[in-house]
């Protein structure tokens, strides 16, 4: 039974076809393997059984009536804490959502329903997809899978970790500064930020709008590209939603599969590697893009100058974007209210002061006021006009390196996963998790991490990025570094990761 | 310009209406000056002949037609309502004592 949560959504998807097996089969499996692991992993904050198992009877329904509502139809999947689902809680990792279940699905959560696919629960994050190691989540940290005293990643480090550990084959993310694709880096899974507006963010509680966006976590590419196609494409109810068709994910994913990169050019990115990246990491890019090479890929060196700026403007858009987003918490129509202590009779406002001081955490707090000066009079200009001219210099230096090259590539995060605890009372050195991720948020273009091998026995991630709308070149770039290292391996290189200790279940 | 005050925080913890602690205030005006100081190196980056992006990818005005659609019913919009009354959202007093 338990093989069945070690293949792949495409593999699920065929067995089922196949009537190998049932989708309440293999939801039941990824339950008792949750059951097994998650004490250990934490990956989840919601579990549904009783959801899951309902949606997974009316899929064998379905199939038994000849009927398919999509190609995952009957896989189940996991969903990050930061989309709304109507049934299930919705906290985004804080306290002042403790509890909270909203009155309606986010439109990626309402495309998972109507395709099919059993949703197995909600993974952890940090605070309002607030971090990168997940750490800054109100009900305690994720564990990597694959060293439990290390972070998976953040801010959705339970996505990453869930699909990593093979507690679901499938998972939603959201990406604002790499949060899709540096937990698949430290996890050893496939994570896929789209082109900026290529997925409704409807229903996605707001961090920076201007950056977010929803994404697949996977263990294969193929799996990515299958969940992208299913929940891609425009949304009348997100007006920053790219009416345009998706383009052929799985087509290039396939393609890619074959192994031949003839006739691409790939951009290693000059600023994007060496300094600041750890020894292993670099050398499992390095003998990455010779696979490239040996693929027929032509590989050059671009140079994005402004790129080394990045991580500031970053720290100055997203926190302004998040103040504004965040003072929708304020203690009156849903959500946490705290009256203050010892004051009779509170006034609404000093509620809301309250309630926001006990329902944020640290993070949270640090970045609404970093927001608050970044966007105060006097400081305007100086700060939040400056990065929005930066976000246009890192956007040319996009359009200068797309013109030599058709995707560009760098290590995923700079590092392999750190232990849990070392860097929380370092905010600026947490932040430096994200220096290779956050230009493509900043620009809006599409990025891929796929694993690479491991650096002392920890897994490695190798990004690409390609043009916005060219989603359809990272899958099938990272279709080609699968094959080409899956090939190598010996198989994929979560095989290579240490047994889970398991909590014995009773059924 | 990268100097923060404890004062400041302050502040700006008043602005984005945040009971912060007096310990609070302590341990983060010193984190934000390490922050804001890293932030300071783009203020001679960009010279003010280069225009601002506010999104990536170029947007306009979405419109739709001026039709009813289904919507929440007031009972689902004030099902996560710290408290109601009347089929209203009860909060506590807007005004002040006096």
């Amino acid at each position: 039974m338990s093989d069945l949560t070690r293949r792949s959504a495409a593999e699920l998807a065929a067995a089922l076809a196949d009537g190998e097996t049932s989708s309440v089969e293999l939801t039941r499996a990824h339950l008792d393997r949750i059951a097994a692991v998650d004490g250990a992993v934490h990956a989840y904050l919601h579990v549904d059984a009783e959801g899951a198992l309902a949606a997974a009877r009316e899929s064998d329904e379905r199939r038994a009536r000849g009927e398919s509502a999509s190609r995952l139809d009957g896989v189940p999947i996991a969903v990050k804490d930061v989309l709304t689902t109507v049934g299930m809680p919705t906290t985004c990792g804080s306290r002042i959502l403790e509890g909270w279940v909203p009155p309606y699905d986010a439109t990626v959560v309402a495309r998972l329903r109507a395709g099919g696919l059993p949703l197995l629960g909600k993974t952890n994050m940090d605070e309002f997809a607030m971090g990168s190691s997940t750490e800054h989540s109100a009900y305690g940290p994720t564990h990597n899978p694959w060293d439990l005293e290390r972070i998976p990643g953040g801010s959705g480090g339970g996505s990453a970790a869930a699909v990593s550990a093979f507690a679901a084959p499938l998972a939603l993310g959201t990406d604002t500064g790499g949060s899709i694709r540096q937990p698949a880096a430290v996890t050893g899974s496939v994570g896929v930020k789209p082109t900026y507006g290529g997925i409704s963010r409807y229903g996605l509680v707001a961090m920076a709008n201007s950056l977010d966006q929803v994404g697949p976590v996977t263990r294969t590419v193929l799996d990515a590209a299958l969940l992208h196609e299913l929940i891609g494409g425009h949304d009348p109810l997100d007006s920053t939603s790219i009416d345009q068709p998706v383009p052929d994910v799985v087509g290039a994913a396939e393609q890619g599969a074959t192994g031949d990169l003839r006739g691409l050019r790939v951009g290693v990115v000059k600023e994007l590697t060496g300094e600041g990246y750890q020894a292993g990491v670099q050398q499992r890019f390095d003998e990455t893009v010779a696979l490239l090479v040996e693929a027929g890929a032509e590989v050059v060196e671009v140079s994005c100058p402004h790129f080394v700026h990045a991580l500031a403007a970053y720290y100055l858009i997203m926190p302004s974007e998040a103040s504004s987003n965040l003072a929708r918490f304020d203690a009156m129509r849903y959500g946490l209210r705290v009256e203050p202590e010892g004051v009779e009779a509170p006034s609404a406002e000093e509620v809301m002061r309250a309630t926001r001081d006990a329902g944020f955490g640290d993070e949270v707090k640090r970045r609404i006021i970093l927001g608050t000066y970044a966007l105060s009079s006097g400081y305007y200009d100086a700060y939040y006009g400056r990065a929005q001219q930066i976000r246009t210099l890192i956007s040319r230096d996009f359009a200068a390196a797309f013109e030599q090259a058709d995707v560009l590539v760098s290590p995923t995060a700079p590092t392999t996963a750190f232990k849990l605890g070392e860097k929380l009372d370092d905010p600026l050195a947490m932040y430096l998790n994200d220096l290779a991720t956050i230009p493509a948020n900043l620009a809006g273009v599409p990025g891929i991490s796929v694993p690479a091998g491991l650096a002392d026995g920890l897994p490695v991630g190798f990004q690409v990025l390609a043009p916005a709308l060219a989603d359809d070149r990272v899958y099938r770039v990272g279709a080609a570094v699968e094959t080409a290292l899956t090939g190598r391996w010996g198989g994929p290189l979560l095989d290579q990761a240490p047994a889970l200790p398991t909590t014995e279940v009773a059924r | 310009m990268s100097d923060i005050t404890r004062d400041e925080v302050a502040h700006l913890a008043d602005l984005a209406r945040i009971d912060l602690s007096e310990a609070e205030i302590d341990k983060l005006a010193p984190q934000l000056a390490v922050i804001l100081e890293a932030i300071d190196s783009i203020a001679d980056v960009a010279t003010d002949d280069i225009p601002p992006t506010s999104h990536a990818v170029p947007l306009t005005n979405v419109f739709r037609e001026d039709v009813v659609r289904p919507g929440l019913t007031a009972e689902q919009a004030l099902a996560g309502a710290p408290a109601t009354e009347d089929q209203r959202f009860l909060v506590p007093r807007i005004l002040g004592e006096d």
